[in-house]
């Protein structure tokens, strides 16, 4: 059984903080299609066009009939423990801070044998349930985990160093004032998380939900993400205790390059949307990374909310979705840049949310106990691609058959 | 002596006194809120450009961006629709004669501290005329209402019907810029008009009668507690903004006595 996980201890201010290292991340082209499902939270292993082999570990050609035709697919995740060790001692620097490690051998019923980290409450010979999750390299790992919920399971060691779990973390919104704030903060209070700081713009002026914010303990803080010196500040105050940052600022206005006949909104969007992410990475950015190896309550992941239209644009809010797209493109180029520490780019990417601006928009809609749910649910499986509602996981599978086609579709190219 | 020479030498002693009425420029400072489908108001904001670092080594320097309505701040006749068509009616089109005048300061402190959506009426002048004498022809006239001692979101003071501040009514606007022939008018508050000013008649009476009349305002003005009633010489130049509507500025007033 798992201990629970108890909260921190103050931290010793005579300890160095320690360097974040990485387990190995080297993998080969055709292994990076796990890391991709890893992503997303899927278990999909390569199988055979042509004779239905499933494989592993991830080739180039079918381990049976030698075909070169392997695709992607997601596969039965359940299986049984065959053998299993206990790792007290190894060179490797990542692990050797983290022995000992439990690993172990798993049959899987969709075929191959696969080696895997082994959660701590698998029983001897007992089925498990793969998960494929991203190490702290980012790349894909598999985990076998036991078969049902067992109490604290989310609080193993070797798990959490897998996933960035909101439980005694201290996290900040970065808008209060997005109406989703509060259900936001709800679910990460829910989540167990430690401390919750929100930053507050323009405190001259009223917001609706200011006051369920802070029935729920939320620290508001004034930082306004398009005013440099304000986000400078909040992190220079709290930066260092910073575990979990989900900017969820977001400005939008509908209409597409036409609409208007200026420049103003869009360069507001441009401003929140994608240098406001900037701005809070360039500000909080280097001090996560410094402590992403710093206990229970490290620096654990950085949470983008996203609209879907970023991969393929609806003219109705054209420039908003621009806007997105840009913050999507940047989030890349960070996640590369924070991969190095081991701290984790989250994306929620969402369909039409319950905005205002949506508000002529026929449902589905993303409500935002939703979105706040797809939120903790990514942190607590340690995703980087999350695609929130039915809009946004039908939009990201027809941009994946073919962009093209759906950007015809989407700007008017059928009847 | 010339008229300069007494000036100059009367500000080296101290005689007189130049008294800043302007807020500081600052990124937190409350702008005016539209209805959020209307084009907004722009805060300022100031990036560094370098900071005697790898940006450059041996100097420090910004760029900053506002909205020409932001902070203390200026308006020009072509900020309103009923000044659109005035003559020499944008900030780099006004004579520079005009940036400098005789001011009277109206004390409404009182006034606005009981009723916060206090509207200046013309008794209201007649009584500050009894005690003061007529407003002169092209003065400059300033509301006191020690609103810009207000802090946060007292100053807006927006509820859900929308924000609450003092102002001028239509007539007293009216008697100043057609009886009295005002230069401007000027404020503590976010505008020149009252909070509730939408609904009045004709709405926002002050930017519509004084641009009308190719007058001008002045608003978010802070320190007309240290102005009399009379005999200060408000100096107010927007920036020369090629068809600029306004611009944010220093107001300065010089003061007789120590």
């Amino acid at each position: 059984m798992t201990d629970a996980l108890r909260p921190p201890p103050k931290k010793d201010p005579q300890k160095r903080t320690v360097t974040p290292t990485l387990p190995p991340t080297m993998r080969s082209r055709a292994a990076l299609g796990l890391s991709a499902a890893a992503a997303e939270g899927r278990f999909a292993l390569q199988s055979c066009a042509e004779c239905g082999a499933v494989q592993y570990p991830p080739r180039d050609a079918c381990s049976r009939c030698l075909s070169t035709g392997l695709r992607w697919r997601d596969v039965d995740p359940g299986g049984t423990l065959l053998a299993e060790t206990t790792i007290h001692t190894t060179v490797d620097v990542y692990f050797r801070e983290r022995m000992p490690w439990r690993t172990g051998s798993v049959q899987l019923d969709a075929g191959p044998v696969v080696i895997a980290h082994v959660h701590g409450d698998v029983t001897t010979r007992g089925r498990v349930r793969m998960w494929n999750l991203l190490d702290r390299a980012g790349q894909a790992v598999l985990v076998a985990m036991p078969e049902g919920r067992t109490p604290h399971m989310e609080d193993d060691p070797q798990l959490r160093e897998m996933t960035a779990d909101p439980k005694h973390r201290r996290i900040l919104i970065a808008d209060a004032r997005n109406p989703n704030a509060p259900a936001l903060a709800r679910a990460l209070k829910d989540a167990g998380a430690a401390m919750l700081i929100a930053g507050e713009a323009e405190g001259w002026r009223p917001y609706p939900h200011r006051d369920a914010l802070a029935a729920l303990g939320v620290d508001l803080q004034p930082m306004d993400v398009t005013d440099t010196a304000s986000v400078k500040k909040l992190a220079g105050e709290y930066g260092g205790k910073t575990d979990i940052l989900i900017n969820n600022a977001r400005f939008m206005r509908p209409g597409g390059v036409l609409a208007r006949g200026d420049t103003a909104f869009a360069r507001d969007e441009i401003e929140v949307n994608y240098l406001g992410l900037m701005r809070l990475a360039q500000a909080f950015g280097p001090g996560m990374c410094a402590r992403a190896q710093d206990g229970v309550n490290s620096a654990a992941a950085w949470v983008n909310i996203l609209t879907v239209e970023a991969l393929s644009n609806d003219p109705a809010y054209g420039c908003f979705n621009a806007s997105n797209a840009a913050a999507l493109s940047l989030s890349q180029s960070l996640r590369a840049e924070f991969r190095g520490a081991g701290l984790r780019v989250m994306n929620v990417l969402t369909g039409p949310t319950e905005d205002d601006w949506y508000q002529p928009l026929p449902p589905p809609k993303v409500g935002h106990a939703a979105l706040a749910r797809s939120v903790v649910e990514g942190l607590q499986r340690g995703l980087e691609d999350v695609y929130c509602g039915d809009v946004a996981k039908d939009l990201v599978e027809r941009f994946r058959r073919d962009p093209k086609v759906l950007e015809r579709e989407r700007t008017g190219g059928t009847a | 002596m010339s008229a300069l020479d007494t000036l100059a030498a009367a500000l080296a002693s101290g005689q007189v006194r130049v008294v800043d009425l302007t807020h500081t420029l600052d990124p937190d400072f409350p702008v005016i809120i539209l209805p959020p489908e209307f084009g907004q108001c722009a805060r300022f904001r100031m990036e560094e450009i370098s900071a005697y670092d790898h940006r450059g080594p041996a100097w420090k320097w910004h760029n900053i961006s506002m909205s020409e309505h932001t902070g203390t701040h200026f308006d020009a006749p072509s900020h309103w629709v009923s000044g659109r068509d005035v003559a020499l009616g944008a900030v780099d089109e006004i004579p520079p004669e005009r940036f400098i005048g005789p001011v009277c300061v109206i004390d409404c402190a009182a006034e606005a501290t009981e009723d916060e959506d206090f509207l200046l009426q013309p008794a209201h002048i007649a009584a500050w005329e009894a005690t003061h004498g007529r407003i002169p022809a092209g003065a400059w006239v300033l509301m006191r209402t020690d609103w810009s001692k207000r802090r946060g979101a007292a100053y807006l003071n927006m509820r859900e019907d929308g924000p609450h501040s003092p102002g001028p009514s239509p007539e007293a606007v009216r008697l100043l810029v057609e009886d009295r022939d005002i230069i401007g008018f000027g404020t503590e508050t976010v505008g020149t008009d009252a909070g509730q000013a939408a609904h009045l008649s004709p709405p926002y009476p002050a930017h519509y009668i004084l641009h009308g009349a190719g007058r001008y305002g002045l608003q978010c003005l802070a320190n007309l507690d240290q102005l009399p009633p009379t005999g200060a010489v408000l100096m107010a130049a927007p920036l020369k903004i090629k068809g600029g509507t306004g611009s944010p500025l220093r107001v300065l007033a010089m003061v007789e006595g120590a």
